[in-house]
């Protein structure tokens, strides 16, 4: 009997399943733009990455709101990830030809990215990995399909250690100091290091690399190591609930909060609200944008989408970092779909392979950015076929207890020292796939 | 009725020493391994066959291994993932260091080192049993972890820590379609799975069988259980290897440490105990249920939503995923502890009488 | 020297906080041989509910003091917990006599996932405070020996003097109290205690609810360290090598273990690690618990495993 129970019930769940895998399987071509989001709203980095998702997610109804793409609508679906790369590449596969074909992917995750560099030029789909993923896909010759706009972690590193040396009062001053990078221990940590171990040796200073394996729950050695080198700057390369952790570790050995430096993926309101004010004076590098409440694009955003009930995270987080670098990531999108609708048929959705030649011809003036509600929060982005990040400039804010102040001006990334390594990085990618740098006839289709 | 041997007479010994005694079964394995080489490329999809498919077909590969060390042997380990890691990127280093190096010798030789590793981190399991020689495998599962992200040359120094293989192919047919990919694995799951089951029909299987029911009797009658259990742990990680190499060069492409991290221990061990212990039909059932799952999940909840009027966020689909999995498992063990190889076995003794009465 | 013994004493009071989770193992191991790995879950759990209605109860009832919410909200959190382990009791426990070790790790494996996930639903999946009072900064003693003092850890040195505190509270009334002694008689002999009337089942109820008020503590002071997050049941995988090294059914086992394990952790990452890049704590541990077992198979204090042919 109770054998028999158990097979009814799985012949019954079988037929279920292969019913449900069918429906979702068949997709009807729909006149939309569509833009699949691969979200990590659970998991070791939920708190941070879901305010990207709702940036991401509310701007693309702020489009629809203003009348879409050249008239066209954008779709957004979500497929959770929870920063795990295999569960990243199985949405990957489920959403690549949904709803007309994925304009381009934004995987918010250097170890999806990596996987993923794999599969999208057999796809044909474009890649947006803004501020992270492989810094030597900034290359376009060789990276026809990943597109690190606005900045890679080399420039991140660079700008940081440019505020650092502005502080001490030049890169001179650097010499003989000691500076420690403590990173996730995952290729998006180490994603750092290069440029971190490229400038110590051209300044003379000493890099103490402490890495921190994954989630970061117990870090009490790393910072005991810290209290007795005693380094004169911390630069901290982590993500998710590591950074807390990592800031409260400090606070409990005692190390002063105005030393620590984090990079663009550690320092926003989720890290550091919880500690308060006992974090006040830790510092993070920005790209391009901070917390930006102010700016038009969000009151256009509060207006045109929370006002009509419209918004998908809570009203307050509006307009803080992480939700603004998903508003400038959907911006990013959508501009290149644009552009590449201009010159393949405005009005109508473009394939993603039009969207890449979109996002290699971008070149937003600050006119635009300004026209789209960006003053004062973007600088230009101008791409071109051999330079797929387009710009890189940042900034560097300081957590005052409450909030975030901008501590610096902008700083420009050292194009003479990065545009040497990404080549050669890129190259040995290049040798060991055997493949060749693009021609200029590819460069123009 | 169907199922009955009845008239089925051997006259050979070798006859009745066969893998698959019972026509019907050799007839049934027969038609299951046609339709999966030759009618599943005709049915599926390019997405049935990367997300679902290849999966499916290296986790039991993998299940497989660890069925033969937790299900055959009896030794609990939770390290199965390290041996993954460390098949994928031996497997790696073998290919990308000697030239024309052909995949299968690459992959094969993934799997030897593993297959050393395995022997090292099983030395243990001559001194402690049970529960502790669970957490002591765990030993070799962050060891690994930390080697693989640490030490450079395994990664071929990338400044990353993460590594990509492409141009695979076989003998000048290039493997990059899913449904060369899935028949590439599946060919090695294949034999693996005849190899393996003729392994635990011979002395050696019988061996591990004894050193799990009752090990000092064992020892008592005459095995010795350094070699009985070593043995299984070295047959074990090598087939695991073998796995973990397919997974990261057929399926990922390209990797990381944390491809491999204890999650991945957790799921094969989850494989062989639903599917069943000490089966290898068991292996195949459990992968299924495990790699379908968490998709099939995935694509239900929201639909009941719907059904119901509820549209349910991306991360409560998450959530919901993880509630139900873990009520699923619970349930499964109670209901049959044995594993579905065991409901599989009930199935075909029913059908021996049926449609009859008795 | 003073660097040395600040390591030593970091890795003294990590050791406590590991021990304190240990102990919800070892106290279900010994009681109903159930290698209970939803203790990291349960940590979470509790710390998720404490935060919570930390926060839920002012809002609720409308009034400001700190203390009065933590109370109710421990309260509440202990609550839940009882609801919890009177559930796992009946729908897991009970189905589940005589099984065979794995299966039974295997139940406790998929109470995790559906804890996480329950957990995660009904909570929230933020980073959350647990505002207990504890102090942040560290004090510095001993200066006159040591230039500049040794650094103390305050929030640690509390955390450490609340897992003793619990120690004593648990072993008087394992000795004292009828209910301790009938524990201690289920975790000697199942069959014997039950022949003498002792209901079983009720036992492992209460003894889940142990577990999960000692998992509540172990989250009130790892949630108060590195707030309330997801990655806290990772503390659990923290905990195993302890408890191997201790042994499964010896609460002075889980103690000892964790103060070896602790600062032999910090020891060697701050020594060791530099030497071969960093990060070895992930596997020292295990790797000490494993050259132990090499000597003592049953761990410290633990029962020795005697095999009948």
């Amino acid at each position: 009997m109770k054998f028999r129970q158990i097979a009814l019930g799985l012949a019954l769940a079988t037929a279920g399943l292969t019913g449900v895998v069918s429906t979702s399987v068949a997709t009807a071509q729909e006149k939309v733009q569509f833009f699949p989001s691969l979200t990590g709203r659970t998991g070791p980095v939920a708190p941070n990455a879901t305010q990207f998702a709702n940036g991401y997610a509310d701007y693309m109804k702020l489009v629809n709101a203003r009348g879409g793409i050249n008239g066209v609508m954008t779709l957004v679906e979500e497929c959770e990830t929870a920063y795990a790369t295999d569960r990243g590449v199985e949405c990957y596969e489920r959403l690549k030809g949904k709803h007309g074909g994925a304009t381009v992917f934004q995987p918010l995750s250097t170890g999806i990215t990596f996987a993923l560099t794999e599969k999208i030029p057999a796809d044909k789909i474009p890649m947006i990995t803004s501020g992270y993923g492989r810094s030597d896909s900034a290359d376009g010759d060789i990276f026809k399909w990943n597109f690190p706009l606005i900045g890679h972690y080399w420039v991140a590193g660079d700008t940081v250690l440019q505020h650092i040396a502005n502080k001490e009062g030049g890169w001179d001053k650097l010499k003989g100091k000691k500076i420690a990078v403590a990173y996730h221990d995952s290729p998006f940590g180490k994603e750092l290091l290069p440029i971190m171990e490229e400038r110590a040796k051209k300044h003379g200073f000493q890099l103490q690399l402490l890495p921190i394996p994954a989630p970061g729950v117990e870090q009490k050695a790393i910072w005991l190591q810290v209290r007795q080198q005693r380094p004169d700057y911390v630069v901290l390369q982590t993500w998710g609930v590591m950074t807390p952790t990592a800031i409260r570790e400090a606070i409990a050995v005692g190390y002063p909060r105005e030393k620590m430096f984090g990079t663009w993926w550690s320092g926003a309101e989720p890290d550091l609200k919880d500690v308060g004010a006992a974090a006040k004076g830790y510092s993070a590098v920005m790209m391009q944008h901070g917390a930006e409440p102010q700016s038009d694009v969000v009151k256009q955003i509060l207006s045109m989408v929370y006002d009509k009930g419209q918004g998908v995270g809570p009203r307050n987080e509006v307009g803080q970092v992480l939700y603004m670098r998903g508003v400038v990531g959907a911006m990013l999108s959508v501009e290149g779909a644009r552009t590449a609708q201009a010159k393949f048929g405005k009005g109508k959705p473009v394939t993603p392979e039009q969207a890449r030649w979109g996002y290699e011809n971008l070149n937003l003036t600050q006119a635009d950015l300004d026209a789209l509600g960006f003053k004062d929060v973007m600088r230009p982005v101008a791409t071109t076929c051999s330079d797929h990040m387009g710009s890189a400039w940042a900034r560097v804010h300081t957590w005052d207890g409450t909030k975030f102040v901008w501590a610096s001006g902008w700083l420009q990334a050292d194009k003479t020292l990065i545009d040497p390594m990404v080549k050669a990085s890129a190259e040995k990618y290049a040798a060991e796939k055997k493949m060749a740098r693009r021609s200029k006839e590819d460069c123009q289709s | 009725m169907f199922y009955r041997e009845n008239g089925q007479f051997k006259i050979a010994y070798r006859a009745d020493q066969q893998i698959f005694p019972i026509a019907q079964d050799r007839w049934a394995v027969l038609a299951l391994i046609a339709f999966a080489f030759i009618g599943v490329p005709f049915l599926a999809d390019g997405y049935l066959f990367r997300a679902i498919l290849i999966p499916f077909v290296i986790l039991s590969l993998a299940a497989i291994g660890v069925n033969i060390l937790v299900g055959y042997c009896g030794q609990i380990s939770l390290g199965s993932g390290a041996f993954m890691a460390v098949g994928a990127y031996m497997a790696y280093n073998v290919f990308v260091r000697i030239e024309d190096m052909p995949l299968v010798l690459a992959l094969l030789a993934g799997g030897f080192f593993a297959m050393l590793v395995g022997i090292v981190f099983g030395v243990p399991s001559l001194r402690v049993k049970g529960l502790y020689l669970a957490v002591a495998t765990l030993a070799a599962q962050f060891f690994c972890d930390w080697a693989f992200a640490r030490i450079g040359w395994f990664t071929n120094s990338s400044s990353s820590g993460s590594v990509a293989v492409s141009n695979l192919s076989f003998l000048g047919w290039t493997i990059d379609s899913p449904v060369e990919k899935y028949l590439f694995c599946l060919t090695f799951t294949a034999t693996f799975a005849l190899l393996a089951k003729n392994l635990v029909r011979g002395a050696i299987g019988r061996e591990w069988m004894a050193i799990r029911d009752m090990d000092v009797a064992a020892a008592v009658i005459g095995i010795r259980p350094m070699y009985a259990k070593l043995s299984a742990f070295a047959v074990s990680s090598f087939i695991i290897g073998v796995a973990g190499g397919l997974w990261a060069f057929v399926h990922l492409g390209s990797w990381e440490p944390a491809a491999f991290s204890i999650d991945r221990s957790f799921q094969l061990l989850f494989m062989v105990i639903i599917g069943g212990m000490g089966s290898i039909m068991g292996s195949f059932f459990g992968a299924a249920f495990i790699v379908i799952l968490p998709i099939f999940l995935n694509q239900a909840l929201p639909w009941v939503g719907s059904l119901i009027g509820v549209t349910v966020s991306t991360a409560m689909i998450s959530h919901a995923e993880f509630m139900i999995f873990g009520v699923l498992i619970v349930w499964f063990l109670i209901a049959e502890p044995h594993g579905l190889a065991k409901l599989w076995s009930i199935g075909k003794q029913k059908l021996r009488l049926w449609p009859f009465p008795h | 020297m003073a660097f040395f013994l600040e390591t030593t004493l970091g890795g003294l009071m990590a050791g406590v906080l590991y021990s304190v989770v240990a102990l919800g193992f070892v106290l279900i191991f010994k009681a109903s041989g159930v290698f209970n790995f939803a203790q990291g879950a349960m940590v979470l759990f509790a710390a998720l509910a404490m935060a919570r209605f930390s926060e839920w109860v002012p809002a609720w009832l409308g009034f400001e003091s700190l203390l009065l919410a933590n109370i109710i909200a421990f309260m509440l959190a202990a609550i839940c917990m009882l609801i919890f382990a009177w559930l796992v009791e009946r729908l897991v426990l009970r189905h589940l006599v005589n099984q065979e070790a794995v299966t039974l790790l295997m139940a406790t494996l998929g109470i995790t996932y559906f804890l996480d996930g329950f957990g995660q639903t009904v909570f929230g999946s933020a980073v959350y405070r647990i505002n207990v009072g504890m102090p942040k900064e560290p004090i510095f003693v001993l200066d006159n020996i040591f230039q500049g003092g040794l650094l103390v850890n305050r929030e640690d040195l509390i955390a450490a003097l609340i897992a003793a505190t619990l120690v004593a509270v648990l072993s008087l009334f394992f000795q004292k109290t009828t209910t301790g002694r009938a524990l201690r008689a289920v975790a000697d002999d199942h069959q014997a205690a039950q022949s003498i009337g002792i209901p079983l089942n009720r036992m492992w109820v209460i003894v889940w609810f142990v577990a999960g008020i000692t998992a509540l503590v172990a989250g009130i002071i790892w949630g108060s360290k590195i707030g309330v997050q997801f990655s806290l049941t990772t503390v659990a995988l923290k905990a195993l090598p302890v408890i191997i090294l201790g042994g499964l059914t010896s609460v002075p086992g889980a103690i000892i273990g964790g103060l070896i394990i602790g600062v032999g952790e910090k020891l060697s990452e701050v020594y060791l690690g530099p030497l071969v890049g960093g990060g070895i704590e992930i596997w020292f541990a295990y790797v000490l618990a494993l050259v132990f077992l090499l000597f003592r198979p049953q761990g410290l204090f633990g029962e020795k495993i005697i095999d009948r042919v």
